[in-house]
């Protein structure tokens, strides 16, 4: 393929469009043949045919093998079952009713606070925590996909001494006497390495086991890490300070490649607040304005008002320019050289936080240089922004340190001989520590080698002890939330494999028996809370999912004079040494996998099928590269090449991602593990091998090479596409200003009486949602929400390939502009629930029925399979079981399934119920009391989830709910209206709020 | 060419054309009893149970009332088997050493559950809530029969979605006072007029409503 003409012609093409033009897909700008072909189809070309060829005696054997079974199968008796009662009820559970628990979730150690639904004691369902300040009610992906994590059939399930079954005691039998051994010399030979540790108890354990053995040294390195947050902090302030953001006050906000809104410890409350701040409602005509300066596209990048792509290499040229356009104390020198549109970018944007001083955030991203989260902290300062929307305080996390540095002391106390016993709590630094450090060498010289994993990892396979770990939801712990707010997290069922804490861990370190996570956790809390009363502080900090008043104060933090001069001084440095443009190599950019972050969660097969938000690709990673230099090198989406960084080298498919900046690439990291479940051993590729100490984010020179080969690539960007005009409408505020009907004049609604078919009456209860386009990031949050709750099953890679996957909910990413500049948008889509449904009318059996409510129902024990329904379907919106997706056989599984929803089988259609399950619920519990349901009081699973309450269900009868004042608003649309199936679900057309002065230029 | 066929083979084909009919029509017929007949439903069948329990004893004889042991029936979709603690209640003193209660007492001394067979089963696809019916006003009896008069558990109704949807049509005939849910015996001369009128006062929901799919199956 000649990705060259394509493009080419996709130029052309866009540049004799009129207006707006939004695609999908590189191959569906260039209007590829193969493309058409797949949007004519129901699913991909032989997603419904037969493997190999099929002769007639096949076919006539299968056709009475077919019949019979049809015929026989329904003549089962029903098997008998049993039903088993407890031998004595536990107070408060009430059999067939679901209890909530407030906890917590930690990613790179940082708490967002968790309700969690739990079934006769089986944990099922994760909500956020609507009173937690980083949760509000909200979940990212990660949280959802706890529940499958814990009954992962993969999980470790035995305490193994190479390899061989041992007993806990055994092993702290092992433990005590290597301690006994060590503490002659004051446990000069102890290392413990952990991840980012927030958690007090865990803090004030490793103090304990340093004032035991005075020279025992604790390491922390997590491979997704902060360590340019902690040093450029330190390098403003002169020592450690937490930052956060409050976005609700936030008229401008500038990132810095920041993916601030997706991917930073409190970005579910950002997101929130930042969504807040950009509803237009009820002729309220104002916005905050978000300026993205972005290294590789990012969620947060799609909501920006302007978006500039530019090499990692450029962040620390541009945050000095701002510096210089802002007059930041102290900074003087010869102006940087900028492009025009990054100097018009600059000016612009720079002029517009003057313009709103007091009232903007400048965020920069974990991944820019220290330098230049000094000099943001001055901006900051300077713009009197700090105090306002940029809040400081004392650290979150219990030590904060340089973690690079720190395991890079470890191994050179390992390499030296020095470390006669470590422990490695969590993470896995076999796999993602710095490839120049030598981790693994370094480590076979450890004598004792003790390690705590949820999973037989890379790192179990070079240590002694492997200890089974204790899942988040199996443990009493605590952690510390982006505010500092602590959260006592609790148990939602006993350690199904006998696991430990890492609190427990350290215990048989300290304490002689070791104590349990409960008495551990309770003792640190009744000697630190001085309660008067600790039994009703510690049930009210339980019940709460909160210990009250731990939110660290914001305090003042002003920038040490002449600290931004440090931080130019270091950027000029650095700039020094920058390699020429045009030596044919690209700058390459490690970020961590949107879907399995640091590779901990590639086992989780639903986060493995999540589609990651802007390519779309699934179970799989990929060099992602801007369409011009794909150009260039000749690439096409799906080659495979080799990326050379200094000599080290992998073998990669690459991607061609529009609206990546030139001259870079992007590699994920996660992948390619080598020792984990069944599920996520052996896909991707290791990214982890090209990172080295010196370029943890971006390496200015890769070479990127064509190997000649071909991958396929499971990716969902072109699946369930519809064909159709206006289906993401966008406009500007300004435009809405004018016109706030805009979006509704863009397409063409048929008007109520023009069908043959008599309409349903809804007298009672009307469900419908309206879906703001303006708030959704492209999260995925939803996704996964809605596959937790309805028992979605995980259809694996080549099953995704043939467009097989069962995905209820999908979020369209659609592009605008060339591919180059590409701006992203995002649009869910699920069942409309029609109300001239075109799937009803052909189902033969009645499988698919109109409710009295206005619902599409789906029954799955009348449906036969014909997928008429699917073809009928104008949205794409049914997922048909082509196989027995669902797993029926391993015990474990069954735990976590919604016992609300039946688990489907194969041969039967299914599809969004808007959460029928709950509608049924909060009605018999309504009935029961004798009121109507409130406005409210259901949440679809989706809408539950999202961090943005981008998804209001409610009914649309109900004049004053929330979802009819929404459908209300001018900017309220259907999705292909001029069919006249009058969707329920109905979507408000995205706004921007550009600045006029860059929109002109 | 002399003739393949006997004359008399005319007459038969008609015949059998004819019968045929008869014969797909019956075996139709033999398909549907078979379908509904108790060999499929179960109904009326006695199962083998661990303890011989008698509902007709403790509820007639004793005169306990049915919340007693399914205390979630007013709660919860499910209405709850008793816990093996709750039958020690009496039986730690009455009948403390019958052979018959080893089980249940096995039970509580070794903290095992005991294993009961379920007698009213309903398909996994339908999700039938014990908590609202019994709000509504459909008594006890309604569905699983005179329990008080039955020594051993049987399955009173044939639990098939038809059977279901008589009373979702028609939820009139049915409903009773909530004061006499749980009373076996109660009868009314008068439903005509009764059931209307609580159908009002109780909420129940429309015909319409009661029979869309998402009611049951989900």
């Amino acid at each position: 393929m000649s990705h060259r003409n394509d493009l080419e012609s996709a130029r052309e093409r866009l540049s004799r469009s009129r207006g707006r033009e939004f695609w999908r897909s590189l191959e569906e700008l260039s209007g590829d043949p193969a493309f058409q072909d797949l949007l004519h189809r129901e699913f991909p070309r032989h997603a419904s045919e037969w493997e190999e060829g099929l002769d007639r005696r096949r076919f006539l054997q299968l056709a009475a093998a077919s019949l019979a079974l049809a015929g026989l199968s329904a003549c089962t008796r029903q098997p008998l079952e049993a039903i088993v009662p407890y031998v004595k009820l536990p107070e408060e559970i009430v059999p067939g009713r679901p209890r909530f628990f407030a906890t917590a979730a930690t990613l790179g150690g940082y708490a967002t606070g968790l309700l969690v639904e739990s079934h006769e004691g089986r944990p099922t369902k994760i909500e956020g925590n609507p009173d937690h300040p980083a949760s509000l009610g909200a979940t990212d992906v990660f949280a959802q996909a706890l529940v499958l994590g814990l009954y992962d059939p993969d999980r470790s399930q035995l305490l193994l001494e190479l390899g061989e079954i041992r007993t806990w005691n055994a092993f702290v039998q092992r433990l005590q006497a290597a301690l006994r051994a060590q503490q002659s010399q004051g446990g000069a030979g102890i290392r413990i390495l952990t991840g980012t540790v927030t958690s007090p108890t865990l803090g004030d354990q490793v103090r304990s086991l340093v004032t035991r053995f005075p020279k025992a040294r604790w390491h922390q390195y997590e491979a997704s890490g902060r360590d340019n947050v902690r040093l450029g902090a330190r390098l403003a302030f002169g020592e450690s300070i937490e930052t956060r953001y409050d976005f609700s006050r936030a008229d401008v906000v500038l990132s810095l490649d920041a993916d601030v809104l997706i991917a930073s410890p409190g970005s579910l409350r950002y997101a929130r607040d930042f969504a807040d701040r950009r509803r237009v409602r009820g002729g309220q005509a104002r916005m905050s304005r978000l300026y993205m300066i972005e290294t590789s596209p990012t969620a947060t990048g799609t909501l920006a008002d302007h978006r500039l792509a530019i090499r990692s290499v450029r962040v620390p040229r541009l945050a000095v320019a701002l510096v210089a356009e802002l007059g930041v104390g102290g900074t003087s020198g010869s102006p940087e050289r900028l492009a025009d549109d990054e100097a018009r970018f600059i000016s612009s944007a720079a002029a517009d936080l003057r313009g709103h001083a007091g009232r903007g955030i400048v965020v920069a991203g974990d991944q820019a240089p220290a330098a230049v989260h000094a000099l943001v902290h001055a901006i900051n300062d300077r713009l009197g922004n700090a105090g306002s929307t940029v809040l400081h305080s004392a650290p979150v996390e219990v030590e904060p340190v340089d973690q690079v540095a720190s395991i890079r002391e470890l191994v050179e106390d390992m390499r030296a001989g020095r470390v006669d016993l470590l422990a490695i709590i969590g993470g896995n630094p076999v796999f993602d520590a710095p490839a120049d450090l030598g981790f693994t060498e370094a480590l076979l010289k450890v004598p004792l080698r003790l390690r705590l994993g949820l999973e037989e990892d890379e790192t179990s396979e070079y240590c002694h002890w492997h200890i089974p770990e204790a899942h988040t939801l199996e443990t009493w712990t605590d952690a510390r939330a982006y505010d500092g707010t602590v959260t006592l997290m609790q148990p939602l069922i006993e350690p199904l494999y006998a696991g430990k804490s890492a609190h427990e861990l350290l215990s048989a370190f300290l304490d002689d028996p070791p104590r349990t996570g409960r008495e551990i956790l309770r003792d640190y809390w009744r000697t630190t809370a001085k309660a008067a009363d600790f039994e009703s502080f510690w049930r009210l900090s339980l019940h709460d999912g909160m210990v009250p008043g731990t939110a660290l104060p914001p305090k003042a933090a002003t920038p040490e004079p002449g600290a931004a001069a440090r931080a130019l001084a270091a950027i000029r440095q650095a700039g020094a040494t920058e390699r020429a443009d045009d030596d044919g190599l690209l700058e390459l950019n490690f970020r961590p996998d949107p879907t399995i972050h640091d590779g901990r969660f590639a086992n989780n097969g639903w986060l493995q099928e999540l589609p990651k938000p802007l390519s779309k690709m699934t179970w799989d990673n990929a060099a992602y590269i801007g369409p011009a230099a794909a150009g260039r090198l000749g690439i096409a989406s799906g080659d495979v090449v080799e990326i050379e960084v200094e000599g080290r080298k992998v073998i990669a498919p690459a991607w061609i991602l529009p609206g990546h900046p030139d001259g870079a690439a992007t590699v994920h990291f996660g992948y390619g593990r080598r020792k984990c479940g069944r599920v996520g051993a052996g896909i991707g590729f290791d990214a982890y091998a090209l990172r080295t100490t010196g370029a943890l984010w971006s390496h200015p020179g890769a070479a990127i090479r064509r190997t000649g080969g071909r991958q396929v690539l499971a990716c969902t960007q072109e699946h369930f596409s519809m064909e159709g005009r206006d289906l993401v409408r966008v406009g500007t505020l300004a435009a809405y200003k004018d016109d706030p009907e805009f979006a509704r004049k863009m397409g063409e609604a048929p008007p109520k009486d023009s069908t043959l078919y008599p309409g349903f009456k809804y007298e009672g209860h009307a469900w419908g949602v309206a879906i703001d386009l303006s708030a959704c990031t492209g999260c995925n949050a939803c996704v996964v929400a809605c596959v937790a709750e309805n028992n979605i099953p995980v259809v694996g890679k080549d099953q995704v390939r043939r467009g097989r996957e069962m995905h209820w909910l999908r979020i369209d990413r659609y592009y605008e502009g060339g591919p180059e500049a590409a701006d992203a948008h995002h649009q869910p889509v699920m069942c409309m629930q029609c109300e001239q449904a075109p799937c009803e009318v052909v189902c033969p059996v009645g499988a698919t029925s109109h409710s009295s409510e206005g619902l599409n129902d789906m029954v799955y024990n009348r449906c036969v399979g014909t997928r008429y329904c699917s073809n009928n379907c104008p949205y794409k919106v049914r997922r048909f079981n082509f196989l027995q997706y669902s797993d029926e056989t391993t015990p474990v599984l069954k735990l976590g399934r919604n016992p609300d929803v039946t688990v489907r089988s194969r041969g039967v259609m299914e599809k969004c119920t808007y959460c029928v399950q709950r509608i049924n619920g909060a009605r018999i519990t309504a009935e029961k009391e004798e009121r109507p349901i409130k406005d409210g009081e259901i949440q679809t699973a989706c809408q539950q989830a999202c961090p943005t309450q981008a998804i209001v269900f409610g009914d649309i009868n109900d004049k004053d709910s929330r979802v009819s004042r929404l459908k209300a608003e001018p900017l309220n649309y259907g999705l292909l209206e001029q069919l006249n199936t009058r969707p329920r679900t109905t979507y408000l057309a995205k706004l921007r709020n550009p600045n006029p002065d860059l929109e002109r230029g | 060419m002399s003739q393949i066929f006997h004359r008399s083979t005319n007459t038969l084909s008609r015949v059998s054309i004819y019968a045929a009919v008869f014969v797909l029509a019956g075996l139709s017929w033999v398909l549907m009893a078979l379908d509904r007949s108790p060999y499929t439903t179960r109904q009326g069948i006695v199962l083998k149970q661990p303890v011989p329990f008698s509902h007709e004893h403790h509820v007639a004889g004793l005169g306990l009332d049915c919340r007693y042991c399914h205390t979630s029936v007013e709660t919860s979709r499910f209405a709850g088997i008793p816990p093996t603690a709750t039958c020690m209640n009496c039986h730690k003193l009455i009948w403390a050493d019958s052979d018959m209660l080893e089980p249940v007492r096995a039970s509580l001394r070794d903290d095992r559950p005991i294993v009961w067979t379920r007698v009213n089963d309903l398909p996994d696809f339908a999700y039938f809530d014990h908590s609202i019916h019994v709000a509504k006003g459909v008594g006890c009896v309604s569905c699983h029969g005179r329990v008080d008069e039955m020594p051993l558990m049987r399955q009173e109704a044939p639990l098939q979605m038809e059977w279901c949807l008589q009373c979702h049509r028609h939820p009139e005939t049915r409903v009773r006072p909530r004061a006499e849910v749980f009373n076996p015996k109660w009868e009314t001369p008068d439903q005509a007029s009764l059931g209307p009128r609580l159908v009002r006062e109780y909420g129940i929901r429309s015909a319409l409503d009661l029979t869309s799919c998402s009611t049951c199956h989900r």
